[in-house]
């Protein structure tokens, strides 16, 4: 039975040379209970304790057959990275279970070989230990050369953050099935060609074997054959069931959009093309008879050496790579698109659900977006990142001495204990007899294609009954994907750890209708004691839905609706896995043996993920704050701020008078350069320096947001500050230290609207007194304060045009500036915000400012609240009408109706200027008291 | 220690400014202007503001440059160049009824003794006036006779052709400092301390040349004559630097009221109120006038006065108006007052009544009826001491602006487009109401939706 699959794959010769392998392979089925360890090296636990990885990552593996499941290549492809994550470690982990699913979709005992369509299963796993949790999606690609034809691959997006990636399964799956079904074209293509040589080898080989039986045969007149005759029709008749074989392999290749659909229907078409392409052959081969005798002269030694070195290759060729087995333009497409995932799905999970909130947000609104700038930026280095694809490159590890052969795996590894399994049993063993008894007849091997497609119906129905037990979300085939997944993963998990198990029989405990389900199919003794930890699981999930419950808090309805899909279906993943731990536990003490694997072993991986929820949320936890002590203590920051400062101290108004030139400090000077060579880059093409401005604005963005995190939390009076900022009062930073103001004012910068598309009216640091010209330019400014006679003239300056501005004091921890009562703010900037990155915090800002404009768009543009209703109305009445809109229909309150207002000025002047950049900056004010502020 | 010093030091003068300083918080609900436009063009002090049409206004200073601004927009339209030393003196010429394809011309005097005449719509230099023997000091326009007068060391008569038509001697090395044109063809120029009535001859068939000939000399000041204007045609008011107020009758040129009362209202004086008088010579002089059909508004030191024509005395006062000199005052509509300082400040006042009218003709009819007649008599008297030291009404501050840095020369009021005010900062600021510039834009950019179709701007 084990060699049987090789019989149909090779000519007769390969047989004779497959016989000595054969018997290797019996020692292989005692080995493999040692393969865990072997993969793992002498000490498991140290590589899983120090197993550590600083950034989300894609992971590309293989199972390979010569070396078993190995990864191919990362993406990022930097070892920093994953940095001492144990990349073949966690392979071996999401790899191997697949294979299983491959190859069940090619039954044993089959005639012809049948390429299996297997649809690609995506399923979240993780381990606990390592501190990684992991999207898998599990594809299969052909490969002539490959046993069976298939090799499986699998693209894994591992993170830190098991809640990022549940959250976040449903984008993941959209974005991976894009890459997947990329690489899967690319491989049919190559695929289909490569088949299209074989069989022109084959072919010619044919008609050479045919002139030498030929031969022979005009040699033995007297009647009988010698045995090299015989050896002779041999092959050739090998190499015509090969040609079939061949032919039929590239039809269903050829068919697949066709095939998928409808199996049934196209059985019998197939057979007649089959039939008549054979024909076709024997047709072409005659009329050159002669000519091939010629060259059958003048090329005795070629047949020979073709067939067996054809036969050497099978067994010591190297595998084709990735790259070959998928045309290198789809596997460079392919390539882009992963480091498209992997650049989209950066940052915590608040990042991404703020950041597609922004996307909607400002795709809405072109019409106000040029109020804060930095959208236009990160709009248009999104679409070049999709545009350019990344240069395609491959880290492929030195692949593993072990070898193993798959199928006495799969005998030890499958158990079920229903009796539907064991009615399968016995029809596998009417196929055996029938083989035996048809022996090698083309004609009566043709006949067990009904029987296959018996079996395949048959597959399907078990998984669409076990889809309806208990996984409503996933389809047949990945059901039965998973089904081998789960086989995999017990067997390597049990020896491991012991206690994985015990967590596995507690947590079924929680779903009380599995639980009693399960028990009453097979009941054990070992699940007695566990029913006492109940409760435990039961406060550790209560746990977890509280937090999720808090992340929703500071996000709008519609950043919360998808939510509760996610939560519901990791709910639906949870639930198979109570099963699953119940059948292993079985499984050992009943120790049963068959041919195909159960679906209560599909989601022991959901299982392990389940079983360990505080452990995950301390490690969660963990790992944030680690990035976050990172962030504190990373000297970059300084390099970052030098480098980011011109570009955001760029004076709006570029005329200059000449006394301010004479006045004009260093920081001053070096602001009209950097406005001349802003200047000029607008002019020219700019695409060549958006680049490196974006990085830059990056993470720039990050520090100013956390930042101001500091700041909103330190600072008590951060709303009124905040205010003032967006309502158009220039707000002064004073202090003595350079770097700290100049980090604040960098910080307050992102509220800080803009008058146009040019630079943000920010000045991070002057020494000289300010002058009403400064207020009318700048809206943030950072004022230096100097203990000596000309710190009286700038203090003078100050108190002078105290209505103007609103002073932040960072030596004494005071404000003055005027009274807020909003809810605006408070909103924009929670002193309680559970947000901690900055990046995250900034998008946060973003969105909110986002419905701000739009707010301030409404206004704007609305006629009946500007225009007389008739000529005879009053101004009053105008007036009243606008307060009115502003209170009931956008829902302002005090002082948030100032900035509306502020903001939709600041749209009218951008749209009545003639051409950009002649704008005369505004300066508008109110006669309101100040307050003093303390900490 | 040295910083406590300094505070100290300047706390206590902050403290008396404090007291003596008239000053109003935030809480300025009449005050519309909300939005300001800083202009840069000048680099050196802005003196002159000069209204052209309903929406244009030219600026001119000690750099010698002109510049004529929108003052809607606040766009530079023109800038004059031409001049070598500072202006001294700037005036629009408008054009002729009957000739509408002329424009506007502007007039301008330098200390480089050269007037300018320039186009205000092409910005070019028509022509320059360069026989002066000193420096000009002020210019007039005689709408009415379609010629103007330069005030110097003499006073010249031209054309619009620049013409010199005729001229006076030398008149004195002070020079002129104020013109203005009075009925009868005559002008009354301020020459230090004397007022001289100069009379027009205008050309006839017997004599077709012009001719200026002085008719009278008024030697009623006590000391230089600072401000001159003119009053309803029916006369004109003079103010010296000694605080005289003196009103004169158009036609005959006799004093009509003369008021001396601005620094004290005791006519007694002693040693220590003669320290005081000499310590505080500034205060009394008369910088600045403007009227209306019932007062005169006096900028007198740091403090403004309201002189009521028909009663002949000060009706309304603040004596501490500002920190410093006031350069100019002006009468707005709705009985508002806007005047600008030294002290850099521009504020906003208003003349309100007081109700103690009414109380004071109660005491005579009383007494009449009794039928007494010594006590008639007694009654009498303290009732007409008692109007003549009662001040009928209030200036109230209701705004100020903070703007420039340094001493306001002048401002100008448009009606629709706000306030322009010049400072010796080199800055001009452009003063408007915010709820009506926020309307007028609403309804330009409706209008650009409905020409356009869209938003956005056309970019090069």
């Amino acid at each position: 039975m084990i060699s049987a699959p090789d019989v149909v794959a090779f000519t007769k010769e390969d047989e004779y040379e497959e016989e000595p392998y054969n018997e290797p392979a019996l020692p292989e089925e005692y080995s493999v209970p040692l393969f865990p360890y072997a993969s793992q090296g002498a000490n498991p636990w140290s590589k899983l304790s120090g197993a550590k990885f600083s950034r989300d990552f894609i992971l590309i593996s293989e199972f390979s057959e010569q070396v078993g499941p190995q990864p191919l290549l990362t993406i990022p492809n930097d070892t920093k990275v994953f940095g001492t994550f144990d990349l073949n470690y966690f392979s071996l982990r999401i790899m191997s279970v697949d294979y299983q699913a491959s190859f069940v979709g090619h039954p044993p005992g089959s005639a012809y070989p049948k390429l299996n369509f297997v649809e690609d299963s995506k399923v979240v796993l993780g381990d606990s230990k390592e501190g990684a949790f992991a999207y898998v999606h599990h594809l299969t690609l052909y490969d002539l050369e490959a046993r069976g034809f298939v090799r499986p691959f699998c693209m894994a997006y591992i993170s830190a953050d098991q809640h990022k990636i549940m959250q976040q399964f449903q984008e993941l799956s959209a974005e991976f099935s894009k890459a997947s079904e990329c690489l899967k074209m690319g491989n049919r293509k190559a695929f289909a060609g490569e088949l299209e040589k074989k069989l022109k080898d084959l072919d010619y080989t044919r008609t050479v074997l045919h002139t030498e039986t030929e031969i022979q045969k005009k040699a033995n007149d007297k009647g009988f054959y010698s045995s090299q005759a015989i050896e002779k029709a041999n092959e050739l008749a090998n190499v015509e069931k090969s040609i079939i074989e061949h032919q039929d392999l590239l039809r269903q290749i050829r068919s697949y959009p066709r095939q998928k659909t409808k199996i049934p229907d196209l059985q019998p078409g197939d057979t007649e093309h089959t039939q008549d392409q054979a024909d076709q052959v024997s047709t072409t081969s005659n009329p050159e008879e002669s000519a091939n005798a010629d060259l059958y002269t003048c090329r005795p030694a070629y047949t020979p050496k073709l067939i067996k070195a054809k036969s050497t290759k099978c067994f010591d060729k190297k595998l084709k790579t990735l790259e070959e087995l998928c045309d290198t333009e789809y596997f460079t497409q392919t390539l882009a698109q992963l480091s498209h995932i992997e650049h989209m799905f950066r940052g915590d999970l608040c990042y991404l659900l703020t950041s597609q909130i922004d996307r909607v947000l400002r795709k809405q609104q072109p019409i106000t977006n040029f109020l804060f700038e930095d959208f236009v930026e990160v709009d248009d280095r999104m679409e070049k990142q999709e545009n350019v694809p990344s240069q395609p490159s491959q880290d492929r590890l030195p692949p593993k001495p072990v070898e193993e052969c798959p199928i006495p795996k799969v005998l030890i590894s499958v158990g079920s204990y229903k009796s539907s399994v064991e009615s399968v049993l016995i029809k596998m063993e009417q196929e055996l007899g029938d083989e035996e008894y048809t022996g090698v007849e083309a004609t009566e091997a043709r006949s067990f294609d009904p029987q296959e497609n018996l079996d395949y119906l048959d597959m399907d129905m078990k998984g669409s009954i076990s889809s309806g037990e208990s996984i409503e979300v996933l389809g047949t085939e990945k059901s039965a994907s998973v089904l081998s997944k789960s086989d995999s993963q017990a067997s390597l998990t049990v020896p491991l750890s012991p206690h994985v198990v015990r967590s596995k029989a507690v947590s079924h405990r929680t779903i009380s209708e599995d639980s009693i389900e399960v028990l009453s199919t097979c009941p054990s003794e070992a699940l007695i004691p566990d029913d006492f930890k109940a409760s435990y699981p039961s406060a550790i999930n209560e746990e977890e839905a509280y937090a999720d419950n808090e992340g929703a808090i500071h996000f709008q309805a519609s950043a919360g609706s998808p939510e509760p899909d996610e939560t519901q279906e990791g709910n639906l993943e949870n639930i198979p896995s109570q099963i699953d731990s119940s059948c292993c536990i079985g499984k050992e003490s009943e120790g049963h043996l068959v041919p195909l694997p159960t679906p209560a072993y599909t989601l022991s991986d959901e299982d392990s993920v389940v079983s360990i929820p505080p452990q995950r949320y301390i490690q969660k936890d963990q790992g944030l704050h680690v990035d976050f002590g990172v962030e504190n203590t990373d000297p970059s920051p300084r390099d970052n701020s030098c480098e980011m400062f011109p570009a955001y101290e760029l004076d709006p108004s570029c005329l200059l008078a000449s006394r301010d030139v004479s006045k004009m400090s260093l920081d001053n000077y070096s602001d009209t350069t950097s406005y001349m060579g802003s200047a000029a880059s607008t002019s020219s093409d700019r695409i060549p320096s958006a680049p490196p401005a974006g990085l830059s604005s990056e993470r720039h963005k990050k520090r100013a947001g956390q930042n101001a995190l500091k700041f909103i939390r330190q600072y008590p009076f951060a709303h009124p500050a905040i205010y003032s900022l967006l309502s158009g009062r220039t707000l002064v930073v004073l202090g003595e230290d350079e770097t700290i103001v100049r980090k604040l004012v960098t910080a307050l910068s992102i509220f800080v609207p803009n008058y146009g598309c040019y630079a943000k009216p920010v000045k991070h640091w002057i020494s000289s007194p300010l002058h009403i010209m400064d207020f009318q330019k700048w809206k943030l400014i950072g004022l230096q304060r100097v203990a000596s006679p000309a710190n009286v003239g700038t203090l003078h300056t100050l108190s002078r045009y105290s209505r103007y501005t609103s002073i932040l004091d960072l030596d004494s921890k005071t404000l003055r500036c005027p009274l807020y009562r909003g809810t605006l703010v408070p909103r924009l900037a929670d002193h309680r915000t559970q947000i901690k990155r900055g990046s995250t915090y900034y998008l946060h800002v973003q969105s909110m400012l986002t419905q701000l404009c739009s707010k301030a768009f409404l206004y704007t543009f609305c006629h009946h609240l500007h225009l007389p209703a008739h000529s005879e109305e009053t101004q009053e009445a105008v007036a009243s009408r606008q307060t009115s809109f502003l209170k009931l229909n956008l829902g302002l309150v005090n002082e948030d109706i100032r900035v509306v207002q502020y903001l939709a000025e600041l749209l009218k002047l951008h749209y009545m200027q003639e051409s950009p950049g002649t704008t005369h900056p505004l300066l508008r004010f109110d006669y309101v008291p100040s307050f003093l502020y303390k900490i | 220690m040295l910083r406590w010093l300094i505070g100290g030091g300047r706390e206590p003068q902050g403290l008396a400014e404090k007291a003596a300083l008239q000053t109003i918080g935030e809480d300025q609900g009449q005050n519309p202007y909300t939005e300001l436009l800083v202009l840069e063009a000048h680099r050196d002090i802005v003196r002159f503001l000069v209204r052209l049409d309903d929406f244009r206004f030219a600026s001119a200073g000690d750099d010698g440059i002109i510049v004529v601004w929108n003052a809607q927009t606040g766009e530079k339209l023109l800038e004059l160049r031409g001049h070598t030393q500072k202006i001294t003196a700037v005036i629009a010429f408008p054009p002729l009824d009957s000739c509408e394809a002329s424009s506007q011309l502007l007039l301008t005097a330098s200390a480089d003794r050269t007037v300018g005449v320039w186009d205000c719509d092409t910005g070019r230099q028509i022509q320059r006036v360069t026989c002066f023997q000193s420096t000009v000091k002020c210019l007039t326009v005689l709408q009415r006779l379609d010629i103007w007068l330069s005030g110097g060391s003499d006073l010249g008569v031209w054309n619009r052709k620049l013409d010199l038509l005729c001229k006076t001697s030398h008149l004195s090395d002070t020079g002129i400092s104020a013109l203005v044109e009075i009925p009868g063809n005559c002008v009354a120029a301020a020459v230090g301390r004397e007022l001289i009535i100069f009379r027009l001859v205008t050309p006839t068939e017997e004599l077709p040349e012009w001719d200026i000939i002085e008719v009278k000399r008024l030697l009623d000041h006590q000391d230089n004559i600072l401000s001159l204007a003119n009053i309803n045609d029916t006369g004109f008011v003079t103010g010296s630097h000694v605080g005289e107020l003196l009103i004169w009758d158009a036609l005959d040129w006799t004093v009509q009221a003369c008021e001396r009362t601005f620094w004290s209202p005791t006519a007694q004086l002693d040693a220590q109120q003669e320290i005081k008088l000499f310590q505080k010579q500034n205060d009394i002089s008369i910088n600045h006038f403007t009227c209306d059909e019932e007062n005169i508004f006096a900028a007198v030191g740091r403090g403004l006065y309201v002189y009521n024509l028909q009663l002949k005395r000060v009706i309304a006062c603040q004596k501490t108006a500002h920190d410093s000199n006031i350069l100019h005052i002006d009468k707005l509509p709705n009985r508002q007052l806007i005047s600008c300082s030294e002290d850099g400040a521009v504020r906003m006042w208003e003349v309100r009544e007081k109700q103690q009218l009414a109380a004071e003709p109660v005491p005579t009819g009383f007494f009449n009826m009794w039928g007494f007649g010594r006590v008639n008599k007694q009654a009498s008297q303290p009732v007409k001491k008692q109007e003549e030291n009662v001040t009928t009404c209030s200036l109230e501050l209701i705004g100020d602006l903070i703007g420039h840095s340094s001493s306001v020369e002048m401002f100008l009021y448009f009606e629709d487009h706000g306030l322009v005010t010049c400072s010796a900062d080199h800055l001009i600021i452009l003063w408007k109401n915010g709820e009506r510039e926020s309307g007028v834009r609403s309804l330009k950019l409706f209008q650009k939706l409905e020409e356009n179709g869209d938003l956005y701007p056309e970019s090069p």
